[in-house]
């Protein structure tokens, strides 16, 4: 489910599912994006303020299950509607301000948001200073240095007889920050890793995902049948290749065409999962498939199969052929993607701040104006107190005393 | 018993902000001093203004404060530091002179006819009742009064140390307030020490100026005040030397003989503003320090050498200043020293200044453990405006971290209190991108208005700046075509498609000037106006990445924490949040979000908290 607070939820719903429903009363709706592309079918609700959950106009969208679904929806809201992804704890916050949430299920949300703070107590329990550790330390302190360089540009530079720095100042200081944020980015998140990683099996109709996926999993789990376009829905199943979690997912044949109403849905659904796909296996026609996908050749036990030219893999799930190769071959990406030793699983709050801290430094290095350098450096500070408690200004300015020799 | 809702006591910056602001409200104020001649004094440097102190003169002013008016009747030299920079950290500064000064404060407290200027030393305060009910004399009068703001300086236990000479009283041939000083630590205010220091006065007939490179005023015609029109006076120049090897020597060879080193003072001095002894241990790497050489007015020799505050002995500064350049035959007129003094625990005040344990009880200025004479009068300010408004039951001004250098220092210094003497940094100011010198009217003289300490003059001005600024903002939400701009001269290709002037004038050669010259836009009537309109469009888009911040600031703030909340018995707070916060003692959920490592975890709990105890005291 998915709520909006806030005084555009009544603009947002109706741009989705169009006119609103009367209060509180559950009606159908067709979602749509801007582009009027469908999305789901999906229970709507809306609440005007202030007897709403949290005090505020309230939306709520029951849409079906999948979590690509449920990303789409998103999408749609922040792209389309101008919404944004709510803080933690931010509803249980405007419940209390607006004086909506009882108590005890505010402080059931505080377990959740404990959980948020795993990484700042990794980072800052002296007792286990891990490899983890020492890296966000280290960028925290680049951060404060970089931010440093700048305000002794602002705030004392204009006595000083050296001139005005160039912004390679900070940018060295900012170093390789930024690229090494990309590396903890491109672990897969806690919940990646909780959940496994997504291997989605995809080709056109017929193209032998099912039995794959069922040979896969030894288990006769999706609808397999001659006539094209059986599996009608995206179906996943979590499994270990070698220790390694992976969910394995079976989607409903690609085609652009010819497809049924319900076989349409099925098909949205599957360009979703490849959309939040960690690895696609393509058994389509050689270079038809997704950026990044790995080329599977199946059925190479009919005599009429295409060959597919190397490296790509070739399985029969019929005869077994090549499926020890394939499975091997999963269990080394699925390593290769796990956090190594000292690294730190970060959550998808986590990610976002310092997504934002990247996108910060990343304008800080380029900003040749300290004025502006330095707001991009302070958005990246706020991003990295806002995952790790509050650094005072007073910090950054300790490592600017102890740097330069200033004042008059 | 002669009653005044409100005495100030201390005739320096910060008290002639408070006694003003609360006489321009209409209150009847005392302002008692032990000399009336020392009004608006400048006690260190003689320059008014710079990075972030600027802005301090400039939100003053937009109060209709004494500051910037004063400085500008008293400027002999404009610098805009930072010209090179955005506009969001210039700094202007004047050198003033401090005879021209000093006059234009004492005109300005003579003229407030329900201000009266006492002279005489303060012998303690009358406490009734948990709050302050008046103020005795060293002479046995008695006043009395509702509040009561100290705004003493340095004067509360001052010692004044040079080599290994030692003097009681705040500054150089002034008495220091020591039964005051007494009494507050009788009464348990939270005092400690901060120390600071000046550097020696020089005769400047004695220098050879012809050797040193001179500054020159600015030849734009900025003022401190935007009522000021014109500039008043002639105008002087600075000169500029530096340390060098054999001056450094010198003091490497005697540290032992400068108090900062001898141990006879541990308190903590500004980093910020070392003393020159500081600057050579510290970072002896550096081959010589820059030293301007300020002017103290037109009608004295006399030169402040800005950048070697020091306390060494006399003997000591002598032979280092001369081993400078164009300082060779330098004769000292005043040696430099250091002071120790007393200062209150800013944490025990409220957002107001107020004392929380005290009601009616104010401190404001260097008493806070601030420094520098805008600091010091942007809290009589912040002070004298509340002190008024509650004696006129009138709402304060809605002051915040978003609209105000004032509100960032008072906020800075109630919720962390200080370490060294505080000054303002632009730094400081996360929203330094709103909070510009040059719009500090636009920002805040409507909350004046609001509270009603505005000339008539100011407000007919500043009504007259809206009604321009309005003509302006709705000459550039005109839209124009590519091809309207090409007619009038603009290089526009047509894939822009028809926008607005504002979306124009951030286009290459087509900025504000050029509009105007187009005939677009109105001419400018009002100094300044255009390029603030200027800066706010170029500024835009940075401002608006910080509006969620900002709501979330805003609504924070709104949610109080009370006087007595209980942060110990908040769970799931380690015992080193529960200290800090406990030190801090936040007023508002916001605060506590800036008290250093709470993590968001821990705001949950505030909250969730927060909310029961409201629950409990209701019952």
């Amino acid at each position: 489910m998915i709520r909006i607070s806030g005084p555009s939820s009544a603009a947002a719903l109706r741009r989705l599912a169009g006119p609103l429903p009367d209060v509180r009363k559950a009606s159908v709706r067709q979602l749509r994006d801007a582009r009027g592309n469908w999305l789901d079918e999906a229970l709507v609700l809306w609440f005007a303020g202030p007897r709403s959950a949290t005090g505020e106009d309230c939306a709520e969208i029951h849409c079906h299950g999948g979590r690509a679904v449920v990303r789409a929806i998103e999408r749609a809201l922040e792209q389309d509607c101008g919404l944004r992804r709510a803080e933690a704890g931010e509803f249980t916050r405007r419940a209390f301000l607006n004086r909506r949430m009882d108590l005890l299920e505010a402080e059931a949300l505080g377990d959740m948001l404990a959980a948020e703070t795993e990484l700042q107590r990794a980072v800052l329990a002296s007792a286990a200073r891990g490899a983890a550790s020492g890296e966000v330390s280290r960028w925290r302190e680049a951060i404060l240095s970089a931010s440093a360089a700048v305000e002794q540009e602002l705030d004392f530079s204009d006595d000083d007889e050296e001139g005005v720095a160039p912004p390679s100042v900070w940018r060295n200081a900012i170093g390789d920050v930024v690229g090494e944020i990309g590396a903890w980015l491109a672990v897969p998140s806690a919940d990646r890793l909780r959940d496994g990683l997504r291997i989605v099996l995809a080709g056109p109709p017929n193209s032998g995902k099912s039995s794959l996926f069922n040979a896969l999993l030894s288990e006769a789990a999706a609808i397999v049948s001659p006539i094209a376009g059986t599996t009608r829905d995206a179906i996943e199943r979590p499994v270990a290749i070698e220790g390694v979690p992976f969910v394995l997912v079976d989607t409903a044949g690609l085609r652009s065409e010819g497809a049924e109403e319900i076989e349409a849905i099925g098909i949205a659904r599957a360009e979703a999962e490849l959309a939040r796909a960690d690895l696609v296996l393509w058994l389509g026609p050689e270079g038809d498939g997704p950026a990044g996908a790995i080329e599977v050749g199946s059925m190479i036990d009919l005599p009429d199969a295409a060959r597919k030219a190397p490296p790509a893999l070739q399985v029969s799930a019929l005869s077994g052929e090549g499926l020890a190769a394939l499975m091997a071959a999963l269990a080394e990406y699925g390593r290769e993607r796990l956090p190594r030793p000292g690294q730190v699983a970060i959550s998808r709050r986590q990610r976002e701040l310092l997504g934002q801290a990247q996108v910060a430094l990343q304008a800080a290095g380029q900003e040749p104006d300290p004025l502006l350098a330095g707001e991009a450096l302070r958005q990246a500070r706020h991003a990295m107190d806002a995952m790790l408690g509050t650094v005072a200004t007073e910090d950054m300015l300790d490592t600017l005393f102890g740097r330069f020799c200033i004042g008059k | 018993m002669q009653h005044y809702p409100i005495i100030v006591i201390g005739g320096g910056h910060a008290g002639v902000e408070a006694a003003c602001v609360a006489a321009r409200m209409g209150v009847q104020v005392a302002l008692v001093t032990m000399d009336a001649g020392k009004i608006g004094a400048m006690s260190c440097n003689p320059a008014i203004g710079g990075l972030g102190k600027g802005h301090l003169v400039r939100e003053v002013d937009a109060f209709d404060g004494v500051l910037g008016t004063a400085a500008d009747a008293g400027a002999i030299h404009y610098r805009m530091l930072n010209r090179s920079k955005g506009s969001a950290v210039w700094g202007p500064r004047v050198q003033a002179d401090r005879r021209l000064f000093g006059a234009a404060v004492r005109r300005v407290v003579a003229d407030e006819p329900t201000l009266d200027v006492i002279e005489g030393e303060v012998a303690g305060l009358r406490i009734e009742g948990g709050r302050v009910r008046g103020v005795a004399l060293a002479d046995d009068t008695v006043l009395a009064c509702e509040a009561a703001i100290l705004c003493t300086g340095t004067f509360l236990g001052g010692v004044l140390f040079r080599g290994e000479e030692r003097f009681e009283g705040g500054r150089i041939g002034e008495g220091g307030a020591a039964v005051l000083a007494a009494q507050l630590r009788e009464a348990a205010l939270p005092l400690s020490r901060l120390k600071t220091g000046t550097p020696p006065r020089l005769d400047g007939r004695t220098i050879d100026w012809a050797r040193l490179a001179e500054q020159a005023s600015d030849q734009e015609q900025w003022t401190m005040s935007p009522l000021t029109g014109r500039r008043a006076n002639p105008q002087t120049f600075c000169a500029i030397t530096r340390t060098n090897a054999q001056c450094h020597e010198i003091i490497r060879a005697n540290l032992t003989r400068s108090p900062l080193y001898s141990g006879a003072i541990d308190a903590r001095g500004p980093r910020y503003c070392p003393s020159i002894e500081d600057k050579i241990d510290r970072f002896g790497d550096r081959d010589g320090h820059q030293i301007f050489l300020e002017p103290e007015g037109l009608d004295t020799p006399l030169v402040y050498p800005n950048g070697i505050s020091t306390s060494l002995p006399v003997d000591v500064q002598e032979r280092f200043l001369q081993a400078i350049d164009g300082l060779e035959r330098v004769r000292i007129a005043e040696p430099g020293y250091a002071v120790e003094y007393d200062h209150v625990d800013p944490r025990s005040l409220d957002r107001w200044l107020q004392m929380r344990s005290l009601g009616g009880l104010y401190c404001a200025g260097q008493i806070n453990g601030t420094t520098g004479y805008e600091e010091a009068a942007a809290q009589g300010l912040v002070a004298g405006l509340h002190a008024a408004a509650l004696v006129l039951e009138r709402d304060p001004p809605a002051l915040d971290r978003a609209n105000s250098y004032m509100a960032v220092m008072v906020d800075d210094l109630t919720l962390h209190g200080v370490s060294e003497p505080y000054r303002m940094l632009t730094a400081r100011a996360e929203y330094r991108l709103r909070l510009r010198a040059n719009n500090a009217s636009t920002r805040l003289t409507p909350l004046a208005i609001g509270v009603g300490c505005v000339s008539d003059r100011r407000q007919k001005w500043f009504e007259r700046r809206e009604k321009a600024r309005s003509d302006v903002t709705a000459a550039l939400n005109v839209e124009m075509s590519p091809s309207q701009m090409r007619r009038l001269g603009f290089a526009a290709t047509d894939d822009t498609g028809k926008q607005v002037l504002s979306d124009w004038s951030r286009f290459p050669g087509i900025d504000l000037p050029e509009l105007v010259r187009a005939g677009l836009v109105p001419r400018e009537t009002h100094p300044g106006l255009h390029d603030e309109i200027g800066e706010d469009l170029h500024y835009a888009p940075y401002v608006a990445r910080q509006d969620a911040e900002l709501r979330e600031l805003r609504a924070n703030e709104r949610f109080a924490l009370a006087e007595d909340f209980p942060f110990g018995e908040v769970p799931g707070l380690s015992n080193e949040m529960i200290e800090r916060l406990a030190a801090a003692r936040p007023d508002s959920l916001a605060q506590a979000s800036r008290v250093p490592g709470i993590t968001p975890a821990a705001m949950a709990a505030l909250l969730v908290f927060a909310r029961k105890f409201e629950g409990r005291d209701a019952a």
